[in-house]
């Protein structure tokens, strides 16, 4: 079977967390040079890194009409105002639960995610790993596949190779400033600000981010890489904590694997058992965190998966069945451990005959993991609880109104009798117009006996309606006074409501106290 | 030393010293910990040239930067000063009636007031402008000496009673009952007589009493007892009472007489700080 295929050339490479060469914390950065690979999950890792650098370049450009007192920018964190715009919601800072239920929900989210098909997020989606992507493929442009880069790396400096050094860290950068530069458009007018940065008229603060955000990215996408997710980052910690044997995570499969041989032809003629690795060290190769993903499960992981593709590539060639690195159970891959032992533990030696039959394919018994494995009470719960959460955030947001009201009674005095014996009580209201549109509104009086209300600005008379106009996103301090006559309520302090309404039929009320002497009555 | 003698139970140099066979080990402080310490004296050299430290006879050294907190705390005061001081100036530009139209000076002088009537008028009239016995009640819609803008902004200039002050509202009402000017049964009939007005507890009008209020007390307090500001006469025929709205305490005034006084702010503050005060006082609630 072996016998017409051509064998895979070794690759010479060491994972840089192999056993025997482990070292301490804080040694120096062994330099990787991840080979291009082709497959599934690099098609889907370059349709994420499409879809997830075009929401964030192009979300600050999309329009939203909100008539002509708001923005038109759809999505925009307005710091001057205080005010965050997203598409038809606005925020106002005291709404700031709202930010926090989405920060609870993206931690359930990654709970969820990690827990049904492990570190997806790291892998995929996750900023760093994704300019990451962007930078080495910058650099294969420039300097070529693996084995170049590591020619031109051991080259002593030349014409040529300042050139292709110049280039690729000049890319780099420029890929920093539009990284920053993409940023700061989120919070002012995108257009406008665009114009002010290239004028040289945008305020100094824009400057000072697209400054910082070019060295970020620069540092950490072009410079420090893989360091970023092992050392600063503190997910690859928590994960051990949150997969567990049901979570789908990128496995090499040693029950099938091994006993690996890089002379297959020569082993099987000698008639010693082989597996299906053939230790061509494609894995290692292409990894970009530059590790053996045949030592197992690990830190530095963060399933990429593309193993899977350059694994999945050579077993192709062989002519084996793919899958040697797959998206696995720990439960599965148990099962065909003991299988392949012969052993519920794990010390037993792998023979590969036990999974095949006589023509070399695997037999029935063997697991393959199915995808239904990522529903189960675990995930569940944190399903649960993250649409709880999104249903909460949902429902105040459709239940909220945009004209709001707080009152507050004066402490100082509490009350003042007047000349007729009638009691004035102060309050400071404040009338919010959330949505950029004036309102004209009304205050009135409920369950006051004989209440009506002045203000400061109208001396002398008392009615039993005010009616004030409100600027569109804005707020309206008032200052209210309510008078009463004691005689002709029950208790010194009277429990009474004041109602805003506006003419387009928005309704706030707000409890508050009313009181008089009690020498009065 | 050139023969360091080593102790040989810690392995120790010792510092040679020996006191009835007992020797001195010598440990020396670690190394960071003295050039720390010499550090902190450098510094120290530093500073007490850069800055004042040395004390001299009068004063101390200047330091070769000249630094002074109080040179520091009258540039801040400087800075505050200038940064108000076109509104200052505006009010002290502006009769205080306009202030009310320019409704941003008016926010200033507000709040400018607010912090005024914390240090000067609050000792009396408290930090909420309610008063007390004695001391009016700043929030609500009786003025002795009248509740415009104007009239806050006068009484506040010349201040009541006050000695210092030519121009000061003042006025005295007579002590009836001391200096014997009216009978104890003619105070009776006119306390009772007073007290019917507002409706307090035991007053009765009679024909004596409304002659006596008449002779006696309508000069100043008005034919019905409504109250003259202008002469600083209070009104006599509502709820509120500077001493004691009571029969007795209509008697008591009647018999020995109360005043209050108040300084004239205007000599004291300044026209601009009296026009923040009167915008202030006029907002709480009851300026006419």
């Amino acid at each position: 079977m072996l016998a017409d295929q051509p064998t895979p050339e070794r690759i010479d490479v060491e994972p840089v967390n192999s056993p025997k060469q482990r070292q301490p914390l804080y040694a120096a950065r062994k330099k990787i040079f991840p080979r291009a690979v082709s497959g599934t999950f690099r098609r889907f890792k370059w349709l994420m890194m499409l879809i997830t650098l075009t929401i964030y370049y192009v979300t600050p450009w999309i329009r939203w009409d909100r008539g002509p007192y708001a923005t038109d920018q759809a999505v925009l964190v307005d710091l001057e105002n205080r005010r965050f715009f997203f598409f038809f919601i606005e925020i106002w800072p005291q709404e700031f639960y709202y930010v926090a239920g989405m920060l609870v929900m993206a931690g359930i989210g990654l709970f969820l995610v990690t827990s049904t098909v492990g570190r997806a997020w790291c892998g995929y989606a996750c900023p760093q790993t994704v300019w990451v992507d962007l930078f080495l493929a910058v650099e294969r442009f420039i300097d070529g596949d693996r084995n170049a880069q590591m020619k031109l790396d051991a080259a002593p400096w030349s014409a040529d190779k300042a050139v292709k050094r110049v280039s690729k860290h000049a890319i780099w950068l420029v890929i920093g400033v539009l990284t920053g530069g993409a940023w700061i458009f989120y919070f002012a007018d995108a257009p406008t600000l665009l114009v002010e940065v290239l004028t040289l008229q945008a305020p100094p603060v824009a400057y000072f981010t697209i400054a910082l955000l070019t060295a970020t990215t620069y540092t950490f996408g072009g410079l420090l890489r893989e360091q970023v997710c092992t050392y600063m980052c503190p997910w690859p910690r928590i994960q051990g904590a949150m997969l567990d044997e049901f979570s789908l995570t990128v496995t090499y499969s040693d029950w099938r694997g091994e006993p690996r041989n890089r002379h297959q032809k020569k082993a099987i003629a000698e008639n010693k058992p082989v597996g299906d690795c053939i230790d061509c060290n494609a894995c290692v190769a292409v990894c970009p965190m530059g590790i053996d993903i045949r030592e197992g499960q690990q830190l530095e992981c963060i399933t990429c998966a593309l193993c899977i593709d350059a694994c999945d590539d050579v077993m192709t060639r062989i002519g084996k069945d793919r899958g040697l690195i797959s998206y696995t159970t720990l439960n599965d891959y148990n099962a065909n451990m003991a299988l392949a032992t012969g052993s519920t533990g794990d010390l037993g030696t792998i023979e590969p005959n036990r999974i095949r039959d006589a023509a070399g394919k695997l037999i029935d018994k063997v697991k393959h993991t199915n995808w239904r494995s990522i529903v189960r009470p675990r995930t569940i719960v944190y399903f649960l609880g993250w649409s709880a959460i999104g249903l909460a955030l949902l429902t105040v947001l459709a239940l909220r109104s945009p004209l709001q009201l707080n009152v507050l009674h004066d402490r100082n005095p509490v009350y003042v009798t007047l000349k007729d014996g009638t009691v004035r009580n102060g309050y400071e209201v404040k009338i919010l117009n959330m949505t950029p549109t004036p309102r004209v509104i009304a205050v009135t009086l409920d369950g006051l006996p004989g209440g009506s209300m002045s203000m400061v600005d109208s001396r002398g008379t008392t009615s039993q309606a005010i009616s004030v106009e409100l600027e569109p996103d804005k707020v309206l301090p008032l200052r209210l006074y309510v008078h009463a006559d004691p005689a002709q309520l029950e208790a010194a302090k009277t429990r009474f409501q004041i109602t805003v309404t506006s003419v387009d039929g928005l309704t706030a009320v707000a409890d508050v106290n009313f009181e008089a002497p009690e020498t009065a009555r | 030393m050139s023969d360091k003698e080593i102790d040989d139970v810690t392995g120790t140099a010792t510092t040679g010293h020996e006191w009835d066979g007992i020797k001195e080990l010598n440990t020396p402080l670690p190394r960071w910990w003295l050039w720390t310490f010499y550090g902190c004296i450098a510094f120290a050299i530093g500073y007490s040239v850069v800055y004042p430290a040395w004390p001299l006879i009068t004063s101390a050294t200047p330091g070769v930067i000249g630094y002074s907190s109080r040179a520091e705390l009258d540039k801040d005061l400087a800075a505050a000063t200038a940064a108000q001081g076109d509104r200052i100036a505006q009010i002290a530009a502006t009769p205080v009636a306009d202030i009310l139209n320019d409704a941003e000076l008016a926010r200033f002088a507000t709040a400018g007031g607010k912090s005024l009537f914390k240090v000067y008028c609050s000792q009396c009239h408290g930090t909420g402008a309610t008063g007390s016995a004695g001391y009016p009640n700043l929030n609500d819609d009786e003025w002795i000496w009248g509740g415009t803008i104007d009239q806050i902004h006068t009484t506040l200039t010349h201040g009541v009673r006050s000695e210092a002050d030519p121009d000061t509202r003042f006025n005295m009402m007579p002590n009836f009952g001391a200096d014997e000017l009216l009978t104890a049964e003619e105070i009776d009939s006119v306390a009772k007589e007073v007290a019917s007005y507002s409706g307090i507890e035991g007053g009765v009008t009679s024909p004596e009493g409304i002659q006596l209020f008449a002779d006696n007390c309508a000069a100043c307090h008005g034919e019905k007892g409504e109250g003259l500001p202008e002469l600083g006469g209070p009104s006599l025929t509502d709820q509120i009472w500077l001493y004691q709205g009571t029969l007795d305490g209509i008697k008591a005034q009647l018999n020995q007489t109360r005043h209050g006084v108040m300084p004239a702010w205007g000599a004291r503050l300044g026209d601009s700080a009296v026009k923040q005060l009167a915008v202030y006082v006029h907002g709480l609630g009851g300026g006419q």
